[in-house]
């Protein structure tokens, strides 16, 4: 995918007034949090099975190669090919390759993130083969000819008259606006081309090195019929997916399905290893699994490798409050919110991304829903930190927090300057106690007032406090 | 230099970890893995796991229904076809072909699914109550088609094969079976998506009707 996260600040202002998003997200916040919250006080010992599953993954990411050679290697004893690419552009190429090497002209997928990330479809569509996304939210946006603006639910910011608009365009069909009859005329639309496909193509949530199967999580049952039906099954995935056991998906599906919706289980959970037994009716007789590196090797041993424990939940963008207001698009690439605000700087450069470790207030709520308790807000500070020293922040940024350090490093000054600075406010708030305006950063209170303080600082007040205290004793 | 080995010497030399991965790294991860080593359960999944399944299909949208005997699958099916108003032709798997369908009126035609099949019938390796999750493991006499194709999945569950966590079905499957087969297949209720505004549809691209018949 193009990355456009350059144009953060412009995007995220327009997303503003954007009325049908703001619709959208307003609708969905609600949807995700509650869930999520409802899901996870189903279980009694949720914090164990997060530190459990936290301490797994570590593990795996602290030895990738041995996991990753083991993984291979049992694949491989199952009848899979495994690929390894270490860019985008390789990754493109192998998958080219399988399908021109096999005549393949049609391809069904189901929801990839790696695939978005290396532009795949592109690659593929480029060379003349036709390719279909059957998740739903992905089978709107390629009508749409849009990005996904979640990593869970594609969709999440298009209205139901949109849709409605681009199914009659593509069906050739009379609108409709209700929902089970639109989503039943998809899955009508799509059915021949489960059938029909030379090749599906999937992610995979987790591959797993014990028994060298991938698997997928879904909810429709697409990437089941993708991986079952077409005489070749290629999954993209990236190199940090690898868990140790089975046992090891038993604990992670506690923790996936919950912090993205709530849901106790997802309804479908795929288990692939290997190809087409003798006398099977289904399944693919080629298996390709193509591991792709593409940036994550940057993460193994470095002080960001905490989010090398990922597991795509999304439950991060949908408790932030920034992702909440502005919607996915305007990261300006396929990770959106927190979990994207990290590894957006460092798949594509931060040099293109700035603006993302610094869309955060901050609040903590992600590194409270991760169920594998990436600190994230630690991570976007420490790409704060790296720009700052890189000096790849505006000079008015970096001047005024020289300016800062000059005044705290010095109390007496602070102090001094802190109290004229309460005051002047307090002035500035008037009768109503609101500043509308403030200068230098009046971006900020465009679209809210900033409550005025009450004249004096909180050292003043504590002190004063204090002091009665005394008295009273 | 190959990408994989180039992938590989990153992650090695990212770790700090000279040269290539040892066998003594190999044989540490696979110490681990034959540890098989569990983790954490919900402490409401360790009890009566067939009342938790009964509980947990209710929730998922799954209908169920218990008799006592396999010999009262045919008539049950009847019922339910009765009830939902479809059509009396199912497609399902070889061990249920001997059963007495002709008595109820059923056609039922022993082979895999094909995209036209409206009523796929099939049996399950086991349960889980925890989540009220079926398995089904893929070969040549249980394919997965079958309960993924139709717009109406019958799944004939065995009481006997009803296990409480996810954990204790790999378990199980390692002591009869060995190694997962291609097809490992876990379904938890009719297909679903909220793709669009984030509305509930039950009936995506898999069955819009999941039917559990329970035999005691």
């Amino acid at each position: 995918m193009q990355v456009q996260s350059m144009h953060f600040k412009q995007t995220a202002s327009s997303k503003l007034n954007d009325a049908v998003l703001q619709t959208a997200l307003k609708k969905s916040k609600g949807k995700f949090v509650d869930g999520r919250a409802l899901g996870v006080a189903q279980i009694d010992n949720w914090e164990d099975i997060r530190t459990f599953a936290a301490s797994m993954r570590d593990r795996v990411i602290d030895n990738l190669d041995a996991y990753l050679l083991e993984f291979e290697r049992n694949a491989i004893r199952r009848g899979a090919e495994v690929h390894w690419a270490e860019t985008a552009e390789e990754a493109n190429s192998i998958v080219l390759g399988i399908a021109q090497r096999n005549g393949v002209k049609t391809i069904t997928k189901s929801k990839s993130m790696v695939t978005e990330e290396i532009a795949l479809n592109d690659a593929l569509i480029g060379a003349g083969i036709r390719v279909m996304e059957t998740d739903l939210g992905e089978y709107i946006l390629q009508l749409a000819e849009e990005p996904p603006s979640h990593i869970v639910a594609p969709a999440v910011h298009k209205s139901k008259e949109q849709v409605a608009e681009l199914f009659m365009k593509a069906h050739h069909k009379p609108r409709l606006t209700d929902i089970p009859a639109m989503t039943r005329e998809a899955r009508e639309q799509l059915r021949s081309h489960f059938l029909g496909a030379d090749m599906g193509i999937s992610g995979a949530n987790f591959v797993i090195a014990e028994t060298g199967t991938t698997l997928t999580v879904t909810n429709e049952g697409n990437a089941d019929l993708v991986t079952t039906l077409p005489r070749i099954h290629c999954v993209v995935t990236g190199i940090e997916k690898v868990i140790p056991t089975l046992e090891d998906f038993a604990t992670l599906i506690r923790l996936l399905p919950r912090s993205a919706i709530g849901q106790s289980i997802a309804n479908y959970l795929t288990l692939t290893t290997g190809v087409k037994a003798h006398g099977e009716s289904d399944g693919p007789e080629q298996m390709h699994i193509v591991l792709v590196d593409a940036g994550r090797t940057k993460l193994v041993g470095s002080d960001m490798k905490d989010m090398l424990r990922c597991i795509r939940c999304g439950a991060c963008m949908n408790h932030c409050p920034v992702y909440q207001n502005i919607g996915g698009h305007a990261y300006g690439w396929v990770y959106p919110g927190p979990m994207g605000s990290v590894l957006t700087p460092t798949y594509v450069g931060i040099e293109n991304a700035g603006d993302l470790p610094n869309a955060a207030t901050f609040c903590g709520e992600c590194q409270v829903v991760c169920p594998v308790k990436i600190p994230l807000p630690d991570l976007m500070r420490k790409w704060r930190e790296r720009q700052f020293d890189m000096q790849l922040r505006p000079f008015s940024e970096r001047a005024a927090i020289a300016m800062w350090g000059y005044f705290v490093k010095r109390p007496a000054l602070y102090s001094f300057a802190t109290r004229i600075a309460a005051r002047v406010a307090a002035l500035m708030g008037g009768r109503e106690k609101l500043i509308h305006s403030l200068p230098g950063i009046d971006g900020w209170t465009q679209g809210r007032d900033m409550p005025a303080p009450e004249g004096k600082t909180f050292r003043e007040m504590y002190a004063a406090r204090l002091a009665a205290q005394k008295v009273k004793t | 230099m190959s990408a994989r080995d180039n992938i590989l010497a990153r992650i090695r030399s990212q770790s700090g970890k000279a040269g290539l991965t040892t066998n003594a790294d190999l044989e540490a991860v696979r110490a681990h893995i034959s540890s098989r080593e569990r983790g954490p359960v919900p402490t409401f999944a360790m009890h009566d796991p067939v009342q938790h399944f009964i509980e947990e299909c209710a929730r998922l949208s799954t209908t169920i229904v218990e008799v006592g005997d396999i010999s009262a699958v045919p008539l049950e099916v009847a019922r339910y076809i009765d009830r939902a108003s479809l059509q009396q032709r199912c497609v399902g798997w070889e061990e249920f072909a001997a059963l007495d369908w002709q008595g109820t009126g059923i056609q039922y035609d022993s082979r895999p699914a094909t995209g036209d099949d409206l009523i796929g019938i099939t049996g399950c390796f086991c349960a889980i109550g925890e989540t009220g999750t079926l398995l089904l493991l893929g070969a040549p006499n249980t394919p997965k088609s079958t309960a993924l194709l139709p717009e109406t999945h019958i799944c004939i569950v065995r009481k006997s094969r009803m296990v409480p966590t996810m954990e204790d079905a790999f378990q199980l499957m390692c002591d009869e079976i060995g190694e997962p087969p291609r097809a490992t297949f876990f379904v938890s209720g009719p297909s679903r998506t909220a793709d669009i505004e984030q509305t509930i549809v039950i009936g995506a691209h898999g069955p819009y009707r999941v039917h559990v018949i329970l035999i005691s």
